[in-house]
């Protein structure tokens, strides 16, 4: 809420002589604002880091023509793509075909509002702030499950449907693994959570079952974003494009996008649950707190770069094998480990600076 | 007794599977890790359009079909039209007359037009290999694309050219 | 027969998909009609013809030295074993004497080809089955490859190298040397191939026990190749039909009995291998002499039938001619591998997944052209 305080300085004084109800709902639309257009840009330079690394694996070199090191790249697909004419098929459910762009994109930007980036840098701190973001993040799949049904276009179809499975599957492994450290937080707000790895990083608090929820939730992450060796739903060699084969311009930008913010958001989970947040390791800079930001995203683009190299390793996995994976090897070891955090937590062996 | 030792070593096996599995993961993201580390030194790409003057091609490169004068604007060809009967595609059209020689003062067939349709041609080079005089070689050149079709159709003859004296099929 | 219990809404139906003639795991305009049930594939259908050109047609107009350079363009990744497949059928009706030099030389391209085919296939199987980056390694290895081919044989991809009596003009200086150089450079890279994908428990998951084919199966299509290889059932043309001078190496054929995805994955990555040791036994005694024999500038062939087979990357070609003692074929027949191979996608592909259609196709290595020449 910090931020919304602090804005009210900022605004001109017109508005500041407005009714208290017109302020609020006027510094809301502008906090969005803000984001949008951070984590617009932030979600294309995220494209533009996936190439790099992708080029890199390759022995490739990657863009490296527009702008200095090609640092403008995305830009200027993003403009392409702006520009680009809206096809679709003849025979598509128009409004929902149209309407499955802004689900994806809606719900990836939604997440990030309850992100702590610092202790001051967090736009709603709600204390139910993991919950939330579990809740918001499966509504993405809804806009998937639309665009694929809506296009008209058996490919699309196919790849919206494993969509379906594959996200219901996995919000069960990514629900248990926050569990299982929530049972050593003791609070689903973010803010506290943060709070309470002062004394150490929660992966180091809760050592072994941290560490599997952690391999756990990676995966599973994963497989929630539609990323290889999970992406059933676009599986180039099998369905083309998959669900958005019919999509272009920028309704096809919006669920690419969607993507990257949508990694960016699993790795700020991990994050912040796992990985202290915005606290620095062993405290080196608890002096200046804007610092933090810069830890939280450095902490933030390792995870990242961890599930890109996930992507340029592995081969993909059939439809049948993903759900063997879910339900046969992650679900139980998590149950498993929730028992075990649950003793740990209750014999006290945990690891406390 | 049994049944339990198995399902001890069911379940043995299931751990050791998912161990296993990891393992193998592990190993090829070491695969593209390396790479990863060291791919600024051997990146397998080339920077085309920038590495224009040092990228040359080798002397055997079929780019296309070209036919080299010497500096009094003499060329090798004699007009024979082996080259024209070895084409698979029709690629070379000799549009030839007989003309005066100008030390026997006989007549004798003598090329006006070597044409080459760049567009029909596969490079087997076998115009070049049935060639008595090798009056036609391979060029390197290998930026062959045109805004225009009727460019790749050529004379490879300069206007104004002649045999080279003492070139005989 | 059953009968519907459920409400007709939600009674479920079998529908048809288009896989191709665009579609990146067709790798060229091959068009499958897929009879799919959810997931599950009832039925395959190949559909050719998209990239025809009548080359069989067009070998009754050519001479016998135009006819090896349209070999060239049907199995392009062994572009160079199709012209030795011709040029020995014609040498071996004329009965010419082939210099030692040329047949050696022969070898030694052939199998650099099935190397630069087989890595080009790892990279490609590779990505059908999600990992893109083998593609680029895959190539890395091609791409040296293609270098000595270009620097001896003047092209890339469609060499026409050789000619009937020979060779189209000798090695290059730097040839020997370069050849040494990839060897070296790849003995270090399969192992390398094995630790990013053979090993990969998910690649194993994808591949194991999918379109399995038994040996009388594999017999009774008339596969052959890596892909006839991986049911046990063993037809190396090189083996029982030495060409060139394979009848002087010595090589095990790479044979495995499973039959499914992974076996036929596993003989082509052996067989690289092989290759690669039938060109160190040849490369170092390459014997000195002519590198083409005189031939008439019009080759007559004598009057007759005469049939040549090969070993290409994907499998058995086979040449067949029909002379009448012209400067043409009165008809020559191809008997390409691809063909035969693509014939049991509908028999081994039923029953699984588009996934495990994708996987199978892979390894069954098609060349479009190869199919539809």
């Amino acid at each position: 809420m910090n931020i919304v305080f602090g804005m009210t300085y900022i605004l001109p004084w017109p508005l500041s002589i407005a009714s208290e109800g017109t302020l609020s709902i006027v510094e809301m639309v502008v906090i969005a604002l803000v984001y949008l257009g951070i984590f617009s840009v932030a979600g294309l330079f995220l494209v533009l880091m996936e190439r790099r690394v992708a080029a890199w694996f390759q022995l490739r070199i990657g863009p490296n023509r527009v702008g200095f090191q090609g640092l403008l790249q995305t830009m200027a697909d993003a403009l392409k793509l702006v520009s680009k004419e809206l096809t679709g098929t003849v025979k598509s459910d128009k409004f929902l075909y149209n309407l499955a762009p802004y689900f994806v994109i809606v719900t990836a930007l939604m997440a990030l509002a309850v992100i702590p980036f610092t202790k001051d840098f967090h736009a709603f701190d709600i204390n139910i702030g993991i919950f939330f973001l579990i809740a918001v993040s499966s509504i993405g799949v809804i806009g998937v499950l639309l665009g694929g049904w809506s296009s008209n276009n058996k490919f699309a179809l196919i790849g919206a449907m494993r969509s379906g499975v594959q996200t219901i599957s996995y919000e069960l492994s990514i629900g248990l693994s926050l569990l299982t450290m929530i049972l050593i937080t003791g609070t689903l707000q973010l803010s506290e959570i943060i709070e309470v790895q002062k004394n150490g990083w929660l992966i180091v608090q809760g050592h072994i079952p941290a560490i599997i929820a952690f391999m756990i939730y990676m995966i599973a992450g994963t497989a929630e974003t539609n990323r290889a060796p999970f992406d059933m739903v676009e599986a180039e060699s099998e369905l083309g494009a998959g669900f958005h084969t019919e999509y272009s311009g920028m309704k096809f930008a919006y669920f690419f996008l969607a993507e990257f913010i949508n990694m960016f958001i699993i790795a700020a989970i991990a994050t912040t649950i796992f990985f202290g947040g915005w606290l620095s390791p062993f405290g080196i800079t608890e002096s200046i707190p804007w610092l933090g930001v810069f830890w939280f995203l450095l902490k933030t683009l390792v995870l990242v770069f961890l599930m890109m190299w996930f992507r340029w390793t592995f081969p993909r996995l059939r439809v049948d094998q993903l759900l063997t994976l879910e339900w046969k090897y992650l679900l139980p070891l998590n149950l498993m480990n929730i028992v075990l955090m649950a003793l740990m937590v209750w014999g006290g062996l945990l690891i406390r600076f | 007794m049994g049944r339990f030792t198995n399902q001890i070593l069911e379940i043995m096996s299931y751990f050791s599977e998912i161990y296993k599995g990891i393992k193998t993961l592990l190993t090829g993201m070491s695969v593209t890790g390396k790479y990863f580390l060291t791919s600024r030194k051997g990146a397998i790409t080339q920077q085309y359009p920038d590495n224009r003057d040092t990228l040359k091609m080798f002397d055997r490169f079929r780019g296309e079909v070209i036919m080299p004068h010497d500096e009094n604007n003499e060329h090798r060809c004699t007009g024979c039209q082996k080259c024209e009967i070895a084409c698979p595609n029709g690629t070379i059209e000799i549009i030839w007359d007989r003309g005066l020689d100008e030390e026997t003062g006989k007549k004798k067939k003598k090329i006006d037009k070597f044409v080459y349709h760049l567009s029909m041609c596969t490079m087997c080079g076998l115009c070049i290999d049935v060639c008595p005089t090798d009056a036609i070689k391979w060029g390197q050149n290998f930026e062959n694309s045109t805004y225009d079709r009727t460019q790749l159709t050529r004379v490879l003859n300069e206007p104004g050219s002649k045999l080279k004296p003492g070139v005989e099929d | 027969m059953e009968t519907p219990t459920v409400h007709s809404n939600f009674k479920s139906e079998e529908y048809f998909i288009n896989m191709g003639p665009q579609h990146p795991a067709t790798h060229g305009v091959l068009r499958l009609v897929l009879t799919i049930d959810g997931e599950i594939i009832k039925k395959v259908e190949p559909d050719l013809g998209y990239i025809h050109r009548s080359i069989e047609k067009m070998c009754e107009r050519d001479s016998y030295q135009q006819i090896v350079h349209l070999t060239d363009r049907m199995d392009y990744l062994s572009a160079n074993i199709n012209n030795e497949a011709v040029c020995l059928g014609v040498e071996n009706a004329l009965q010419l004497e082939i210099p030692e030099r040329v047949k050696v030389i022969r070898t030694i391209i052939g199998e650099l080809t099935r190397i630069s085919s087989h890595c080009l296939w790892w990279g490609v199987m590779g990505m059908d089955v999600g990992a893109i980056t083998t593609y680029f390694y895959g190539f890395r290895d091609r791409e040296m490859l293609n270098d000595i081919f270009e620097e001896t044989c003047g092209a890339r991809l469609t060499m026409n190298y050789n000619v009937p009596g020979g060779l189209m003009f000798d090695i290059h200086p730097n040839f020997v040397k370069r050849v040494k150089k990839f060897v070296a450079h790849f003995k270090t890279k399969i192992p390398e191939y094995d630790r990013l994908l053979t090993g990969n428990v998910i690649f194993q998951k994808r591949t194991k026990g999918v379109g399995v084919l038994s040996k009388e199966d594999a017999i009774s299509f008339g596969a052959s190749g890596p892909v006839a290889r991986g049911s046990g059932y063993s037809c190396d043309v090189r083996k029982y039909h030495p060409y060139s001078a394979l009848d002087k190496v010595t090589f095990n054929e790479c044979l495995e009995t499973e039959g499914d995805t992974f076996a036929r994955y596993c003989v082509r990555i052996r067989e690289l291998w092989e290759s690669l040791s039938i060109v160190e036994q040849l490369i170092d005694n390459i014997p000195q002499g002519e590198h083409r024999v005189k031939t008439n500038a019009v080759i007559k062939l004598p009057k007759g039938e005469f049939y040549q087979k090969v070993e290409t990357a994907r499998g058995e070609l086979g040449m067949y001619i029909i002379s009448t003692g012209t400067k043409s074929p009165y008809r020559l027949k191809f008997r390409s591998p691809g063909f035969s191979n693509l014939s049991l996608l509908n028999h081994i592909a039923v029953g699984g997944k588009i996934g495990d259609l994708v996987a199978t196709m892979a390894t069954l290595d098609l060349v479009i052209p190869d199919i539809d020449r």
